[in-house]
């Protein structure tokens, strides 16, 4: 079988030994810095099914990772702090949202999908620009992080990242198993043929709309993450560069792997912070690279990996 | 309220005439070479920032102009030789991809250069003050300058691309590349020279735009995904499809903000109709597109895929 179950254990692993090297070193902002690189994970993975399995290239991912957000500060307002509750709910209205705006756009293909997923994308942000209710432009802070059985264990920061990471590890594991069942062999299949499925007798588009809305889902429930870790919302979350990073996460890892998106997440968020911490113009040094990878390095980073791996055997 | 309306019409049809200029080269480069460019609102940001620059060493609005132009066509040109013609042949993605990445280096780069402060550029004498429309109401002269140099530059447009033998070339290569390379025609030239008129076009526009507006690092952004949805409205590669999708989304965007509410509060109670114009407002361009999409899905001069 191939690498990549092994590769994302071992990431999964490293990421779980995060917490205690940092109390080992004396630095808990590692903790925080892993906490978020775990929660872009989710959000790239949930990328990934509709990007690498089913070659939907969404350039308004970040709509859900928005609307997770909010569906944190709309509960809280109203009196839920559950974090359980709180993922249905976010779940819910990212469901909603993608089985309208995901019927609208399966009708298009190429180019146009890019561009009508970003208009949704666009969209959601603009509402919640003028949602005075929730500070509009600028967002608003929530009181306090969720809470789990009515306790708040969460406003731990360790406790808080194994919280994440038990999420992440659960997306990876669902995903990984959904790819590899029938649906994801479908989904698949129309990636490489669509008249062939059809021919065959699927109906493609149901596999397509199946795949967006569950792939928003798991994005909302990164966005119940995000809001939590910033302890704040924001329409900054949605905006169309925050897609944009979400694509970068996933060429850089490699698309279709699974494992790929999670590394893609952890360089791209390590580098960002990096990057942030030795220069105010670190963009410019992130994009130089992102360009450098792209015009040498096709496959992304694991393709850069696999082939120093392999050596001279292919 | 008729006068209110023709005012908010002229607006509109001044933002879409900005917003064709800068469609135009982003659907020849969609068209022709099958290429995303992310990094096509940067170039009406730097057409903005050269113009500020220039205008300022000269001290002629003129003479700035003239120079952002010319710098604008170079960027284009050396953008395309350095990093574009890499990526003709890989997949969309990766397009993207580095368009992102360029886009990134560019306006941090024009931040590096000029700050993040918003900076003004003065208007010319000549076009500065304003004329009678109709009744009481008076029209800014620079704006309808705008809508007179955007019609004649898309007047231009049609004439080199229906008129001439680059156009001619043009057109066959957007519907069939391998076949113009074949019969001899140096089609790596052609997409330089499409690429860096695209570019200047886009610079153009912010220059045009920059005594008006602030110039910020911000208003690439914005001016992109508009610029997208007007493709995509009119049909990827039409230049024709361009010009009726930007007067469109110029018209809806700014008639929507003003009458939005207006006409909401002939259905419910003016508090609802204030927030609820707010908040619709914005979106109307996007439910537009999305509306345009469903029912013609390759746009309303696209040719079916």
């Amino acid at each position: 079988m191939s690498a990549a179950p092994k590769a994302a254990i071992a990431l999964l692993i490293l990421l779980a030994l995060v917490p205690p090297a940092a109390a080992a070193i004396g630095d808990p902002f590692l903790t925080v810095i892993a906490t978020r690189m775990a929660v872009f994970a989710i959000a790239a993975l949930s990328l990934d099914l509709i990007l690498g399995y089913g070659a939907l290239v969404s350039f308004g991912h970040a709509a859900y990772l928005g609307l997770g957000a909010y569906a944190v500060a709309v509960c809280a307002r109203h009196g839920i702090t559950d974090l359980f509750l709180q993922m249905g709910a976010a779940a819910l209205a990212a469901a909603l949202f993608a089985a309208v705006s995901g019927a609208v756009s399966l009708r298009t293909r190429g180019i146009y999908f890019i561009m009508i997923t970003l208009a949704f994308g666009q969209m959601a942000y603009f509402f919640f620009v003028s949602l005075s209710a929730y500070g509009g432009d600028d967002g608003t802070a929530l009181a306090a992080r969720s809470t789990l059985f009515g306790r708040a264990w969460l406003e731990n920061d360790t406790a808080f990242f194994y919280m994440v990471l038990a999420c992440l590890a659960l997306a990876y594991g669902g995903l990984d198993r959904l790819v590899h069942a029938r649906f994801g062999r479908v989904l698949t299949g129309t990636r490489e043929s669509e008249l062939r499925m059809r021919a065959i007798g699927y109906r493609p588009f149901r596999y397509r709309l199946a795949a967006y809305v569950l792939s928003g889902m798991i994005c909302a429930v990164a966005g119940v993450l995000l809001a939590n870790q910033t302890e704040y919302v924001s329409p900054a979350y949605m905006a169309w560069t925050r897609s944009g990073e979400l694509i970068v996460m996933l060429l850089l890892g490699g698309v279709g792997t699974l494992a790929g998106a999670m590394a893609g997440a952890l360089v791209t968020v390590g580098l960002e912070e990096l990057l942030a911490g030795w220069s105010e113009h670190w963009r410019l040094c992130f994009g130089l690279i992102l360009l450098a990878v792209v015009l040498w390095s096709p496959a992304g980073l694991t393709g850069l990996l696999r082939r120093l791996l392999a050596g001279g055997r292919r | 309220m008729a006068n209110l309306f023709l005012l908010q019409l002229l607006n509109g049809a001044q933002f879409g005439i900005l917003l064709f200029l800068v469609a135009a080269g982003l659907t020849l480069v969609f068209g022709i070479m099958d290429f995303i460019n992310l990094a096509h609102g940067v170039l009406y940001m730097l057409g903005a920032y050269l113009m500020a620059m220039f205008a300022l060493e000269t001290g002629s609005f003129w003479l700035g102009l003239l120079l952002a132009l010319a710098t604008t066509l170079v960027v284009g040109l050396v953008l395309e030789w350095l990093v574009f013609r890499r990526l003709y042949d890989r997949p969309h993605l990766d397009q993207v991809l580095a368009t992102f990445a360029l886009m990134l280096i560019l306006s941090e780069g024009v931040k590096i250069l000029w700050g993040s402060a918003p900076l003004n550029v003065a208007m010319p004498e000549l076009l500065s003050g304003s004329i009678p429309l109709a009744g009481p109401l008076r029209y800014p002269v620079y704006r309808i300058a705008i809508i007179v140099a955007g019609l004649a530059t898309a007047a231009g447009l049609w004439w080199l691309i229906a008129r001439t033998r680059a156009g001619m070339l043009l057109r066959a290569g957007a519907s069939n590349r391998p076949m113009v390379a074949a019969l001899g025609t140096d089609i790596s030239r052609l997409f330089l020279l499409v690429f860096a008129l695209g570019a200047m076009l886009a610079g153009f526009a912010g220059a045009l735009v920059s005594p008006v507006l602030s110039v910020d690092p911000g208003m690439g952004d914005s001016i992109l995904i508009l610029t997208f949805v007007v493709i995509v409205i009119g049909g990827v590669g039409s230049v024709k499809g361009a010009f009726a999708g930007a007067l469109l989304v110029g018209i809806v965007d700014t008639v929507g903000r003003i009458f939005g509410p207006i006409w909401l509060k002939l259905v419910m109670d003016p508090a609802a109709a204030t927030q609820a114009g707010r908040v619709l407002a914005p979106m109307l361009v996007y439910l537009l597109m999305a509306a345009v999409l469903s029912w013609r899905p390759n746009g309303l001069f696209g040719r079916p895929s």
